[in-house]
């Protein structure tokens, strides 16, 4: 049996306080995820866009993960493409 | 010869995949895949990076191949089928990494003495809000134990004190990514009515009480 730790606590309660009614789960974050991160490389402001996704994003680290490694991935490509 | 596709329309990519794929444009695109899978995976893997990428890129071919109905021209089909590599490849590394480790039951700590919620780095600690914020984390902790279901305060424990991911909890429950976000999205909201409830106060005074804002 483990014990809450104190750092879980406040984070647990800083989530729960900025709980908001429409926030979106994972199956539509990976939808709109593509739309997000080719927002984001071409210099538009994709959090405002699509405010609901970051959001996402900040409470699921394999969401966010995912995003990171898709933002990583176009941007070597879009790189190898600019040298061709 | 290679197929100059790789910068094509999505229409384009579309037409030389269905209903019969071209092996050129097959081949293109599991070149693009691969890159992507490579620098994406560099930091991410110990092992041999070239051959796990050539093998999330296989897997990802065949599953666009099957999903291309699903591809709705809202980006570029190269960014979303990338997209699906990338889920295959950090799905199955979440895997790898975490199979070994069990979901934790928890329990209430009876006392709540070793609750240290002090803002040691305060230059001017103000004893009345630390008492509060003391306060605070012990309601929550108490309605954690109260107000969720086990299933609600093991995933969300399981997520937070030992940072699985919400995807691994989720197998680990027999359940689904999206369905498991809707159950700690109802926790959360539970919590959140209830300490509003308990206290007095509506969420954001709690927020500035907490954060000292």
């Amino acid at each position: 049996m483990a014990r809450i730790q104190t750092e879980t606590l406040k984070e647990l309660l800083r989530r729960v306080l900025r709980t908001r009614p429409d926030e979106i789960g994972c199956e539509t974050c990976y939808e709109k995820l593509d739309q997000f991160v080719e927002m984001e490389l071409k210099g538009k402001d994709a959090a405002e866009a699509l405010p609901l996704l970051k959001r996402h994003m900040e409470l699921c680290s394999g969401c966010s993960e995912e995003y990171a490694a898709l933002l990583t991935a176009l941007s070597q490509i879009e790189s190898d493409q600019s040298l061709t | 010869m290679k197929a100059n596709v790789a910068l094509g329309t999505n229409q384009e990519w579309l037409q030389a995949l269905r209903p019969v794929p071209s092996a050129e444009a097959l081949e293109e695109l599991r070149a693009i895949l691969l890159r992507g899978l490579r620098a994406a995976l560099a930091d991410r893997v110990d092992g041999d990076v070239d051959a796990l990428s050539e093998d999330f890129a296989q897997e990802a071919l065949l599953r666009i191949l099957n999903s291309l109905d699903t591809f709705r021209g809202e980006s570029r089909f190269t960014t979303w089928a990338q997209k699906i590599a990338i889920h295959i490849a950090l799905s199955e590394l979440r895997r790898r990494r975490w199979k070994d480790i069990p979901l934790q039951t928890f329990t209430e700590n009876a006392d709540g003495e070793e609750l240290t919620p002090a803002v040691l780095t305060d230059p001017q600690p103000q004893p009345d809000r630390i008492a509060a914020q003391k306060e605070l984390l012990r309601t929550v902790e108490l309605l954690v134990f109260e107000e969720l279901t086990d299933r609600q305060r093991t995933a969300m424990l399981a997520i937070l004190q030992d940072g699985i991911p919400l995807q691994e909890v989720a197998e680990r429950m027999d359940t689904n990514p999206n369905a498991l976000y809707k159950l700690l999205h109802d926790a959360r909201q539970r919590l959140k009515r209830r300490l509003e409830e308990t206290t007095g106060l509506s969420a954001q005074e709690l927020l500035a009480t907490f954060e000292g804002q």
